[in-house]
């Protein structure tokens, strides 16, 4: 296999090939991951105690730093002691592949700690809920005033300065205003993903729309299609597939505000039980509910990308990719 | 440029043509353009399009316009169809000034713009339907109209699977089904090669033929102009001033052979004239002079 077919410049590659870089996309961190947890020459900065000797504050199964393990080990042997043994190993908040595996498996079936706690798909599930109703209320206002904005220039210019200056306000700014208003439930939550959401989406809603071929109306408006019915018969159907990437991207833009949402109030969902297994130094369920999110994240993604190409079939330049 | 004596000329016409010419201008006119003007407002003043522009079209004529790029031909159509204002004079429609677009006026533009997301015949549909017709009427009358221009197999396919003469074609049928005055066409067969764009000329005459349209075709090729036109509007640049309103002596029905006809040719040659107005001799003078080195080898000869 020759090297140029593989850096051809904005050219797309052969199916079997961009198969095999996907894959290769997620191999490649795992393999880092694999290796600087299971290879004991890399990384390795701490030792766990297998023999603490007659080192009076070891104990078995104890992670030391590698320094006061060398030192312990010299003092030891200059008095003439029992030596402490011990193997190279990775600090706590760095678990091993297998154990994250494993953690995300045990996660589902171990029953919450606390009587009143969540079982983890409860957790997740309750994110979910915050998600879905953040985006489906920015969605309410954002899709219809950023397609007005970019039909009517009246309406862009009342509207697009004043979201221009607030979409720089970082929306966790507003969390102790939204629990003031909202309480201390979802309310506040819900709000959080708005804000951050909402804002982005009218703008490049707008833009979208703005990006209509205008000939395309022109060739409506002498066809003897009126104001009203330009909107919902060329403009809305014209930019569809646009809008629908949007969405898809905007969504992304609103899991990245789940964790603060969730911090704010009484903290919950995923975030929740994140902080809870980190308190407890259960760090394997952390990176195991880290992915999660990923994972429901970008499936998401896929799934939404898939009905797309199904929905817009008319729209070359989706099909492509 | 060769230029036979005995070429006769483009003002002669025989007895046949000139009876044509009688009937078309005893028909009604379809559409009146008095003094028209339009400015164009830039940054860096104002820039004039078009000069007094006059000229009338009669019912079922089909002009042509013709002129060196930038005289305000885009301009002049925009203005008819009520895409764009202007500054002074009237556009008369049956008499009506013209105060916005509207379906007594079709638009067939040089551009693609057939709507994507509708199959061929929903697009054919769209007009009928924007005016309140039923959707099985609308739909029978494109059939109808997609059996006449040959397409009624891609019916149901989207515009991005027809080839630049189908889009075309289709675009004709979208502006004719709605039934309008007058068809308006800005280079519409600008972009095809020139086998699909001399079919599109005689299919775009034969539907003439057949349905009560009048057209006016802008066009910046000579030969497409005198193959459809009945008359010839030829505009001049900087300020857009009507030149000339030729009437084409070539008889009807036209066809390929007429291509090097007496009257063509001579049509042909006073258009040239026009558009290509003959240089000036000092300009050729100061022409440079390349000096020419060979970089082959003496006996690797092309020639
Ligand atoms: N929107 C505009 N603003 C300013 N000047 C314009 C505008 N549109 C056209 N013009 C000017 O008006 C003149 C006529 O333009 P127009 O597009 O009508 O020419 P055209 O005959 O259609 O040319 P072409 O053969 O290249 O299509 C040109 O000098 C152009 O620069
Ligand atoms: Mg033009």
């Amino acid at each position: 296999m020759n090297l140029a077919s593989w850096f051809a410049v904005r050219r797309e590659l052969s199916s079997k090939k961009r198969m095999l870089l996907s894959v290769g996309s997620f191999l490649l961190p795992l393999l880092i991951w694999c290796m600087v947890s299971y290879v004991p020459g890399i990384w390795h900065p701490m030792v766990m105690i297998s023999n603490p000797g007659d080192v009076d504050y070891f104990q078995n199964g104890m992670l030391v730093d590698r320094d006061a393990f060398d030192e312990e080990l010299k003092n030891m042997q200059s008095a003439h002691k029992a030596l402490p043994k011990g193997d190279p190993a990775n600090p706590i908040y760095l678990p091993a592949p297998h154990e994250v595996a494993k953690a995300f498996y045990t996660g589902f079936t171990t029953p919450p700690q606390q009587q009143d706690g969540q079982w983890l798909h409860e957790s997740l599930l309750h994110s979910i809920k915050i998600i879905f109703w953040g985006f489906v209320l920015s969605s309410l206002i954002g899709v219809p005033l950023g397609i007005l904005c970019g039909t009517y220039s009246a309406i862009s210019r009342l509207t697009e300065p004043f979201v221009e200056f607030f979409r720089y306000l970082p929306a966790p700014a507003f969390g102790a205003l939204a629990v003031a208003v909202l309480g201390i439930y979802d309310g506040p939550k819900i709000a959080i993903i708005v804000i951050g959401t909402l804002f982005q989406q009218i703008l490049i809603i707008a833009n979208t729309t703005r990006n209509l071929d205008y000939a395309l109306i022109e060739a409506a408006l002498t066809l003897g299609t009126n104001r009203f019915k330009l909107l919902f018969h060329v403009i809305l159907p014209g930019i569809l597939p646009a809008l629908y990437r949007d969405q898809r991207i905007l969504l992304g833009w609103a899991w990245t505000y789940l964790i603060v949402a969730e911090l704010i109030g009484t903290s919950s969902g995923i975030t929740w039980f994140i902080t809870q297994q980190a308190r407890y130094q259960h760090f394997d369920n952390v990176y195991a509910a880290i992915i999660m999110i990923g994972l429901l994240g970008l499936g998401g993604d896929l799934i939404l990308a898939a009905i797309g190409k199904r929905l817009f079939r008319w729209d070359r330049p989706a099909n492509k990719e | 440029m060769k230029k036979s004596i005995d070429l006769p000329s483009y003002l002669d016409q025989s007895e046949e043509v000139k009876a044509r010419f009688e009937r078309l201008k005893s028909r009604e006119v379809i559409l009146e353009v008095k003094n028209l003007c339009k400015d164009y407002k830039t940054g860096k003043g104002s820039v004039t399009a078009l000069k007094n522009v006059n000229f009338k079209t009669h019912r079922r004529e089909f002009v042509c316009v013709i002129g060196p790029s930038g005289c305000g031909k885009s301009t002049l159509i925009r203005i008819l169809a009520g895409l764009e204002s202007h500054t002074s004079g009237d556009v008369l429609l049956d008499g009506n000034p013209v105060t916005g677009p509207g379906r007594d006026r079709g638009m067939v533009f040089q551009g693609y713009t057939l709507f994507p997301w509708l199959t061929v015949k929903k697009n054919v549909m769209f007009g009928l339907e924007m005016n309140n017709m039923s959707e099985t009427q609308a739909a029978s009358e494109a059939a109808l109209w997609l059996d006449m221009i040959g397409l009624e197999k891609f019916a149901n396919s989207y515009p991005h699977e027809l080839s630049g003469g189908m889009k075309q074609r289709v675009a004709i049928a979208r502006a004719l089904v709605n039934q309008p005055r007058i068809l308006l066409m800005d280079e519409p067969f600008g972009a095809l090669d020139a086998q699909s764009r001399s079919k599109m000329q005689s299919h775009l005459l034969e539907i003439w033929r057949n349905v009560d349209i009048t057209v006016l075709f802008i066009t910046h090729d000579l030969d497409e102009a005198i193959f459809l036109a009945d008359r010839i509007l030829v505009l001049k640049a900087h300020p857009g001033e009507v030149q000339e309103l030729i009437e084409v002596p070539v008889p009807r029905p036209r066809g390929a052979m007429q291509f090097n006809s007496p009257e063509f040719l001579a049509t042909k040659a006073r258009l040239d004239e026009l558009i290509h107005p003959p240089v000036v001799e000092q300009d050729v003078e100061i022409e440079v002079k390349p000096h020419m080195i060979r970089f082959t080898n003496v006996e690797d000869n092309v020639e």
